[in-house]
């Protein structure tokens, strides 16, 4: 795995070598990656000097550090109560029928990973999901449809 | 109904001000004045514990350690929250402001702002205002740094020490307290930690002065707060309304006339059933809040809204100590199986008290708060928990 190597090096020396930057670190691998597998894992142990324990530890605290492949585009919808009660279990079927799969999994061609999370703070305008940073919010079946579709051609 | 708008205010959004100016201006005051000033406002943190932001910076300012930090709790996750968002969006350079202000009285060079993960778009933009601010305080000879720091989705990071422990690289496990952090937060160092909103009344107290923020509110919560509004409203979006209003005066003007129930402070806060708006106030004397207002209507269900709320706590309990990680399972497990008939109702009573013990002796204020709104809805709407 020569490219991860690379990448957690050059994140590395852009963050630092210190315990502050793991974080920070992570999140670049996650950027660019979409998960963090053992070989980052372990990569990023060797650059900062900590054990890979401590490694794993942290990453699979937080929920935006995913630890298990995922697609080009994660997608998150809000499942707190003023999105629950403005419909979210509809589109989250709206979304699982366009793209053939369940929460928690990935499609085939490794395009879209659809999960559920919890408050995005767009409770005013529920429902609301984001895909990777971008925030989606008023939505509805005909607009998820629409947003999807514009991943699907990218 | 008797329909009452209420008093809406403007001093957060405010544009119509010149942080340059009210920086420069504050900075040739000394720190007593500032901080007495803060004291004279009253004001008291607007992230939901309410302590008086005057007497944090003045804690801070007295220890003797050279290394000093402020922190912009941006984390924001409360269910119902989402104010701080728009304020980070619309005026982030009074929020800057604030923490320049701050950073004087208690004699930091570095601040940090931890902003929640699930706001990251907001981040090209906030550098750039980042980068127009370092200018203004360079222009004012003013040594400060701020750094945007991120969050990466854990609800329990806005506890301020889980934050700290975020930001020096670990599992965002909240710590014992005492030390406070005035005395020992990021990095071991003495630190402010202000929440989003905080920061910008302090500094809009610094340009207009305490008397017209204190005019605004009553004894215990002075000034106004801006409030997240969601769920079954016809108005649902963000007010800065001026503390103090009972529960009955909020419903009149943002209900749908069907209120049923309003959740004040989140999934962490009380529940206020109809037959109490009347006597409830919103605010320190009555029911807090961080912002968070949740209206619910005669058609919701509130098992449903007590049991999305306890699923969220299950995932985001850092599983640290045992009463949190254990009874946030059991709580949920408890009222599926009232609600299924598998236990009889008084089984209720037990999980009542499960939650008083989680109150008691769980480390940080996420396992604590649990019992707020379990206590709360169950006992208020006890029968759509059995049947």
């Amino acid at each position: 795995m020569p490219e991860i190597k690379e990448l957690v090096k050059n994140l590395a020396s852009k963050h630092g070598r210190t315990r502050e930057s793991l974080i920070p670190i992570l999140q670049g691998v996650i950027h660019e990656e979409r998960y963090i597998s053992d070989e980052a894992m372990t990569e990023i142990a060797r650059e900062l000097d900590i054990s890979a324990a401590q490694v794993y530890g942290t990453a699979t605290f937080y929920s935006f550090l995913d630890t298990q492949p995922r697609g080009k585009y994660v997608i998150r919808v809000c499942k707190t109560i003023s999105c629950a009660m403005k419909g979210k279990n509809l589109l989250t079927q709206e979304i699982e029928d366009m793209l053939k799969i369940k929460v928690g999994e990935t499609t085939q061609n490794k395009k879209f990973s659809l999960l559920e999370t919890n408050c995005l703070g767009w409770c005013h305008k529920g429902p609301a999901m984001l895909v990777n940073d971008e925030a989606y919010t008023d939505l509805t079946s005909e607009k998820v449809r629409e947003i999807i579709n514009e991943y699907m051609k990218k | 109904m008797s329909y009452t708008n209420l008093k809406r205010v403007d001093l957060i959004f405010d544009q119509d001000c010149n942080p340059k100016e009210i920086i420069k201006n504050t900075f040739a005051k000394n720190n007593d004045q500032i901080v007495n000033e803060l004291l004279e406002s009253g004001l008291k943190g607007r992230g939901g514990a309410g302590f008086p932001t005057a007497l944090k910076w003045k804690y801070t300012a007295e220890q003797p350690e050279p290394n000093k930090y402020i922190i912009c709790n941006a984390d924001e996750g409360e269910p119902g929250t989402f104010k701080d968002r728009e304020i980070l969006f619309k005026v982030p350079q009074k929020v800057f402001g604030g923490m320049v202000v701050c950073a004087k009285v208690i004699g930091a060079k570095e601040g940090f702002l931890y902003l929640r993960g699930e706001y990251r778009f907001l981040l090209p933009e906030l550098e750039a205002q980042l980068a127009k601010f370092h200018a203004d305080l360079k222009d004012l000879k003013i040594d400060f740094k701020i750094k945007i720091v991120m969050g990466s989705g854990a609800y329990i990071c806005g506890e301020e020490s889980a934050l700290f422990e975020s930001m020096e690289g670990h599992r965002g496990e909240p710590r014992n307290k005492p030390p406070y952090p005035t005395v020992s937060g990021f990095r071991s160092k003495p630190t402010v930690i202000n929440n989003v909103e905080t920061l910008v009344y302090a500094f809009m107290i610094c340009m207009h002065g305490a008397r017209k923020f204190k005019e605004l509110g009553t004894a215990d919560s002075r000034g106004s707060k801006v409030f997240s509004i969601s769920g079954d409203t016809p108005k649902a979006g963000i007010y800065e309304l001026e503390l103090g209003m009972t529960v009955e005066q909020f419903v009149d003007d943002f209900g749908d006339g069907d209120t049923k129930a309003v959740q004040v402070g989140g999934a962490s806060g009380f529940c206020v059933p109809r037959k109490k708006f009347k006597e409830t106030i919103i605010g320190f004397e009555g029911v807090p809040t961080g912002g968070s207002m949740m209206i619910f209507n005669s058609s919701r269900s509130m098992y449903n809204v007590l049991h999305n709320y306890l699923e969220f706590f299950e995932e985001e309990s850092c599983g640290q100590c045992t009463p949190c990680r254990v009874g946030c399972q059991q709580l949920i497990k408890g009222i599926e199986a009232v609600k299924k008939g598998q236990k009889h109702a008084n089984y209720l009573e037990h999980l009542q008290k499960l939650a008083q013990t989680m109150k008691i002796t769980a480390k940080c204020g996420l396992g604590q708060s649990v019992a707020n709104s379990f206590f709360s809805i169950v006992e208020n709407f006890k029968e759509e928990m059995i049947y």
